[in-house]
């Protein structure tokens, strides 16, 4: 899906691993609501570096604690990494 | 009652190949942990673990045992070996059914399992030799130590993650005191540093990309450390007939489940552990100057035990002594509370209580009395020591200074 925006790409993947529908992910939806915990957070936060190719450092995975907060997250790395590239 | 006492002692770490220099180490708070040079650490975001150094495994063992034998027996055999001459300890016939071996490891022959992996599914080989099944073994070690010394009593290995070596341990104690066994060689070994096994650490996200700092406010999670540590214990009795140096008195084993969570602990399940262990021991809490943490310096461990400790010791807790030799020799997995069960010992014995070190900062969530970075000239009764295992899984050892 090409034409995905990285918000509905990361809403996937969280509708993915809580197999629900993505109608059911808000950007304001926290991991709290989603029922996550430590555990979950972390094996999410793979998922996301699987569909991103990408690496999420330790520190920010501590700072990311709502859909928004991941949504956020990727974008700077996607940036960060794009700028590393060029 | 039966009492226990430990006779002999042998250790491989990373910060000392013999008990003496893993003993000189702890006193002078040399911490071992440094760039890790068994893996390509390249790709890894964390760069440091305690590795064992200047150990040549073909010193101690023939080419033929080294064909069977995975990094994690080369430390758990060497360590029995010295125990035992430690010791002066002898298996003869008509005794040896009622001696054993019990260890303890998490991983087993990782190392060897991971090097067929790579064979397998990344050089795409299709045949192998016909040593990984023996190598790989939780148990290789127990096997090799009993076979090498005639040793035909109870014996085989507890594999409980990071709690690992106290359950063997415990288990040991407890089994000479029922009257299963006279005498035991028992503790730890783990090899944890292949490739494979540290990308799985990696994912966790507890390991710190600079050194162990536990219980320090600035502290960033555990590092990965090696070895192997055995202790000869044997009945009071017959330790004493034949004349044998006795260190310490093994005094209380305790052990609990959390039944809640994998990774995150829980204070109720360590402190009902040190409970157990203290009204094992018949020890009272005023009696306990000295507790050799779990302390692993992760966030969620460090505040949890303080708390669990808090729990037991009350107000006690301001005056009794504790310490993270993680700090210095990392975090061994299943040979933790071996390396660890050496350290309380030696201490009681020497009289001199080894440090913390690489502590900044006290962190006001870790309201306990830390012995910071300098080894302390102390002597008390008892003391305890402490694992707690992913999982759960809490098993702590009650020692006792042994009085003659």
């Amino acid at each position: 899906m090409p034409d995905e925006t990285i918000a509905e790409r990361v809403i996937r993947v969280f509708a993915d691993f809580k197999k629900v529908g993505a109608d059911e992910i808000k950007l304001e939806t926290t991991f709290e609501e989603l029922g996550f915990d430590s555990l979950d957070g972390l094996n999410l936060v793979f998922e996301l570096e699987e569909e991103f190719d990408l690496v999420v450092p330790d520190d920010k995975v501590q700072e990311m604690k709502s859909v928004k907060d991941a949504v956020n997250g990727i974008e700077a790395l996607l940036a960060a990494k794009s700028e590393a590239a060029a | 009652m039966r009492r226990v006492v430990i006779t002999g002692i042998g250790v491989v770490s990373a910060i000392g190949n013999d008990s003496r220099s893993f003993w000189r180490s702890l006193t002078e708070g040399r911490s071992g942990i440094g760039a890790i040079s068994r893996a390509n650490s390249a790709d890894l975001r964390f760069k440091n673990a305690a590795e064992v150094c200047d150990f040549n495994a073909a010193e101690h063992f023939t080419d033929k045992e080294l064909m069977w034998l995975d990094p994690f027996s080369h430390y758990g055999i060497v360590a029995a070996r010295e125990a035992i001459a430690d010791a002066g300890i002898e298996f003869p016939e008509g005794e040896r059914d009622r001696m054993g071996v019990i260890t303890g490891s998490c991983l087993g022959g990782k190392e060897t399992e991971d090097r067929l992996f790579f064979d397998l599914y990344g050089e795409k080989k299709t045949r192998f030799p016909p040593i990984v099944i023996p190598a790989a073994m939780g148990n290789a070690v127990a096997s090799h130590v009993s076979m090498e010394y005639g040793i035909t009593g109870p014996t085989f290995t507890t594999s409980t993650a990071c709690s690992s070596a106290n359950h063997a341990i415990g288990m040991a104690m407890w089994m000479i005191r029922q009257g299963a066994l006279d005498a035991a060689v028992t503790g730890g070994s783990e090899a944890p540093l292949s490739y494979g096994s540290l990308k799985a650490w990696e994912s966790m996200r507890v390991v710190s990309t600079d050194t162990c700092r536990p219980f320090s406010r600035d502290r960033s999670g555990l590092v990965l450390g090696e070895g192997g540590a055995m202790l000869v214990i044997e009945e009071m009795e017959r330790a004493r007939q034949r004349g044998a140096r006795i260190y310490a008195e093994i005094a209380g084993f305790g052990m609990s489940a959390d039944a809640h969570h994998l990774t995150m602990p829980l204070a109720d399940g360590a402190a009902r552990a040190m409970k157990s262990a203290l009204c094992d021991a018949c020890i009272s809490s005023d009696e306990i100057g000295y507790i050799n943490a779990h302390g692993t310096a992760t966030q969620a461990n460090d505040v949890m035990e303080s708390n669990a400790i808090r729990t037991v010791f009350g107000d006690l807790a301001d005056e009794i002594f504790v310490s993270s030799t993680k700090s210095m020799h990392g975090h061994a997995l299943g040979a933790a509370g071996a390396l660890e069960a050496v350290a309380t010992v030696l201490g009681l014995y020497n009289n001199i209580l080894p440090p913390t070190a690489n502590f900044n900062e006290d962190d006001p969530e870790c309201a306990i009395n830390v012995i910071k970075n300098d080894a302390l000239p102390s002597s008390p009764k008892a003391a305890l020591s402490n694992s707690f295992a992913f999982g759960g899984l809490n098993a702590v050892l009650a020692f006792r200074r042994f009085e003659g």
